[in-house]
């Protein structure tokens, strides 16, 4: 159990590694990152102090490392735009990704789910016709059309909700909409699946020709196995929360991390980028651990990793 | 020879009873993506008019006028003529970065299945990296450091999904040379080389394909996302994503604008993807 | 007889993991095995499974690297595995596998799969490859218009026969058979038995014939050593060694595969089955030994030359026979 822990851990923090080793890379495949970070604009004085800072005037392996050692310390370099700290920049953005990103998170939590869970348990009825139908709509409509039509719905014809902006509550309805119907549809694709994999094992088919009735077979034993893999896809939903959102910002105009993103790429602003690119990394890893403990919780074979995996 | 005799009972299906067997939804697909191909390769024959050429006369026309069947943008340019342009663009990116895909992955699948010990576990390590960071992110930031070209864009594409064919392909080929044709073939003198090109290779292809059906529509979907934050394909090229995110702006006055690609991307998806679940039953029933 | 294949002291240990954190477990597959093979002979090897026939045939071939001891290949020794040297000299020794569908390759014809050893190894134009392939095919008894088939559409015997074509296109000098029957149906067995001793015979091909069948080995080797839990316990002329079984192990075995007409009274084994991972101290058979002593327990007994070329490896069956010499 405990070695356990402390591979997934180690994971997580090569997978930082890799992030930053990713960004150190491209941003040194890209120019001169003094006048990258700080800006063309930058005092002679300030890029002389940033390069000895970053140690630029050192062999690359070295540069590698302080590179390391400049992030660890929450050195993430200014925007080029308006000369802020990146972190402040994109720090501010956040509340507004999440609150988008999270009521959209319920939705797709609270539709996909039990509309997969039905679906399998009615597996080739009409309901589950409609669920796979609307299922493999939602993973092939993108969310910027699924966005536009709905602005086009409820925004331009029915003149019931504004098309973009954040000045109320209403203007987040439609973004989290688009988000939570795609997510929704994805997750109760999964969720069927998972469920049928399960009521196909032999316990459950065991359990129910011993005659335990069919709504505690369900309750008691496909159910709590079936949640095992939705977890997983459940961690990687939370771990894109401040990702997720890129599109369908941009779609509404909304100002979160995502439009951020997007403006920043689009000048060039590559300590933002960069500071995005690590933040989303965090998160990722985070929720990451966070669901392979649920998994160690969950899943009694790796409670007890090492014995025999029989059962 | 008794044995002579026995065999010839397990021959295989005819062509036409196999085809019989083909539902009529896949047809549709295959229709639908082959009239796609069609259109992408005779794009300057098919085309109306000149994708960049405006008509400044017939400005924002409603699709159904007899000059313009799906009507003309803010600068009358024809969106019939734009949009084949765009399919041409949008299906060469996601045809050469779904190959490219392939063949990245399958390489180092293969890589680490004769190699074993480190490398495998480098190429696991990447593979493990690679599905738990958001690709749309990854492929913003590496525009954002060098700029948007089109060759970048297929090579940032053709990143998209090589995790996914590395573990298939690492996992049959180890399966394949640990026991059987691969070993005996092995056993007889072959090159590695041979061994992984003319004998694993082709045995396992029904699986690479099956997985290329499903990364494929995801790299339209990526590709269009992008091109519609205007980070992908610049103008005066166009593609799919890159024509409703300009029809964005005229969505009030001329949705169809937008309307002519998003559809094309939605059933062009949805006809990859049923032909690739049609393809897994048939071919692959591991797969999900 | 001027010796084609020698193995000295043959030793193979494998390390089984049982679960995650289990301790790993020595399992000796192949524990200290001396054998030759001379040309054109045949030397049958016959034990239960986990005895380790399988694993010291894939050592002779040199595909497995051993732990312990030499094989030399013609005076010279093996080359390690994988290595271009190794790739070559795999034209001058093929082997015969239990399972023919897993060995041929389901996309390939048989009429490729049986040429594609001479483009291996860069032997003539596809043409001549071609024709090769089929005069081999022919000679195996296969008829044409199976030649352009899937090995999928072909019976048991039939892939054997496309397995034995392909082995046998390099003109190989040895030959490792391991099991090469016991997938396929008892009426077909001896067809292919039939068939590999003729070859054998009129090619001169050395085989080393690996079986848990005594009937077969019988019919195809003229020497037979026993394997029991990774040792040889017993070697000799076949003919002799199924007449006087020495071993209490080949007593045994000998009197459950019954020659026609003969009325011996059937010993039946008792005792656990042969486990590689929990090998016995000592003489690994006692456990189950109706005759076992108490040095059985204790010293594992080494291979002793009887006479008429007959080794055995027990305490108690050679024990006089060895006093004896020491005596001498």
């Amino acid at each position: 159990m405990l070695r356990f822990f402390a591979l997934r851990l180690l994971r997580a923090l090569i997978t930082i590694g890799l992030v930053v080793t990713f960004a150190f890379v491209v941003l040194r495949l890209s120019g001169d990152p003094a006048l990258i970070i700080l800006g063309p604009e930058s005092a002679p004085e300030a890029i002389a102090a940033f390069r000895k800072a970053w140690g630029l005037d050192e062999p690359l392996w070295r540069q590698y490392f302080s590179y390391f050692g400049a992030i660890a310390q929450g050195e993430l370099g200014r925007s080029m735009r308006d000369g802020r700290a990146a972190m402040d920049l994109v720090a501010e953005r956040i509340p507004a990704t999440l609150a988008l990103t999270i009521p959209a998170l319920i939705i797709k939590i609270g539709i996909g789910i039990p509309a997969g869970i039905i679906a399998a348990l009615n597996r080739g009825s009409l309901t589950d016709r409609l669920v796979m139908l609307l299922s493999v709509a939602g993973f092939t409509v993108p969310s910027f059309v699924l966005g536009l039509v709905l602005v086009l719905i409820f925004a331009v014809h029915l003149g019931w909700l504004p098309s973009g902006g954040q000045d109320s509550w209403r203007h987040a309805i439609l973004p989290i909409a688009t988000l939570g119907i795609g997510g929704a549809a994805v997750l109760a694709r999964f969720t069927r699946s998972a469920m049928l994999e399960v009521l196909g094992q032999p316990y459950v088919r065991t359990a129910s020709a011993k005659g335990v009735p069919w709504r505690q077979v369900v309750i008691g034993h496909a159910l709590p196995n079936a949640t095992i893999p939705t977890v997983t896809i459940i961690g990687f939903m939370v771990g894109s929360l401040i990702a997720g959102a890129v599109v369908v910002e941009s779609v509404f105009s909304w100002p979160g991390v995502g439009r951020l993103l997007v403006v920043a790429v689009s000048n060039r602003d590559l300590a933002v980028v960069q500071c995005i690119l690590l933040l989303v990394a965090a998160t990722m890893v985070v929720s990451n651990l966070i669901v392979d403990f649920l998994y160690g919780f969950l899943d009694p074979r790796l409670r007890h990793a090492g014995g025999r995996s029989g059962s | 020879m008794t044995d002579r005799a026995i065999d010839t009972a397990a021959a295989s299906p005819g062509l036409r009873q196999r085809l019989a067997g083909v539902p009529l939804l896949v047809w549709l697909a295959l229709a639908w993506l082959g009239g796609m191909i069609a259109v992408a390769l005779l794009a300057d024959l098919v085309s109306p008019y000149s994708y960049t050429a405006p008509n400044l006369r017939n400005r924002l026309v409603a699709p159904g006028h007899p000059l313009h069947w799906l009507g003309t943008d803010e600068l009358g340019r024809d969106v019939l003529s734009r949009l084949i342009a765009s399919i041409r663009i949008s299906l060469l990116i996601a045809f050469g970065a779904s190959l490219m895909s392939a063949v990245v992955g399958t390489t180092l699948g293969f890589l680490a299945a004769y190699f074993r010990g480190f490398v495998e576990q480098v190429v696991l390590m990447l593979a493990d990296f690679q599905a738990s960071m958001p690709f749309l992110i990854m492929a913003l930031a590496v525009l954002a450091f060098f700029g948007s070209s089109l060759p970048l864009l297929i090579g940032l594409m053709g990143l998209f999904g090589w995790e996914r064919y590395a573990r298939i392909s690492r996992g049959l080929a180890i399966a394949a040379s640990a026991q059987g044709y691969a070993s005996a073939v092995t056993q007889l003198g072959a090159s590695p080389t041979r061994v992984y090109l003319k004998h694993i290779l082709p045995n396992i292809a029904s699986t690479l394909i099956v997985s290329m059906t499903l990364v494929f529509p995801e790299v339209i979907l990526l590709e269009s996302g992008l091109s519609f934050l205007g980070l992908g394909v610049q103008p005066p090229m166009t593609s799919l994503g890159n024509m409703v995110g300009y029809g964005r702006e005229y969505i009030t006055r001329a949705p169809w604008i937008m309307l002519a690609p998003a559809l094309t991307i939605v059933v062009t998806t949805l006809a990859v993807s049923i032909l690739g679940d049609w393809l897994r039953d048939r071919l692959d029933p591991t797969l999900r | 007889m001027i010796s084609l294949v020698t193995a000295r002291d043959l030793a193979r240990t494998y390390q089984l993991r049982r679960g995650l954190f289990g301790r790993p477990v020595a399992v000796r597959a192949v524990d200290g095995v001396s054998l030759h093979v001379g040309a054109g002979e045949t030397l049958g090897i016959v034990g239960e499974s986990g005895s380790g026939k399988s694993t010291l045939g894939r050592m002779v071939l040199g595909l497995e690297k051993p732990d312990g001891g030499t094989v030399a290949f013609d005076g010279a020794p093996m080359p390690e595995p994988f290595t271009a040297a190794w790739r070559r000299a795999r034209a001058r020794m093929q082997m015969i596998y239990q399972d023919p569908l897993g060995a041929l390759d389901r996309r390939l014809t048989v009429l490729d799969q049986v040429a594609e050893p001479l483009a291996i190894h860069g032997r003539g134009l596809a043409v001549e490859r071609n024709e090769k392939a089929l005069a081999m095919l022919g000679r195996v008894g296969l008829s044409r218009h199976v030649v352009m088939r899937y090995p999928h559409e072909l019976s048991g015997g039939q892939r054997q026969r496309v397995v034995l074509a392909r082995a046998l296109m390099t003109d190989p000098a040895f030959l490792v058979c391991d099991e090469p029957v016991s997938a396929l149906d008892v009426s077909i067995q001896a067809q292919v038995v039939n068939l590999l001793v003729d070859l054998q015979e009129s090619l001169g091909i050395a085989m080393l014939f690996i079986s848990h069948d005594l009937r077969v080995v019988r019919q195809v080797s003229r020497r037979v050593a026993v394997m029991y839990l990774g040792r040889i316990v017993e070697e000799g002329d076949a003919d002799e060694l199924f007449a006087t079984p020495q071993h209490p192990y080949t007593r045994a075995l000998v009197s459950a595969a019954p020659a026609p007409g003969s009325k011996r009274e059937r010993i039946i084994l008792t005792g656990e089955p042969p486990n590689p991972a929990a090998r016995p101290p000592g003489c690994a058979f006692h456990p189950r030994c109706p005759l076992a002593e108490g040095r059985c327990r204790e010293a594992t007994p080494a291979l002793t030359t009887l006479g008429g070329g007959r080794r055995v490896a027990c305490h108690v069956v050679a024990g006089p026979a060895a006093a004896n010499r020491e005596a001498a």
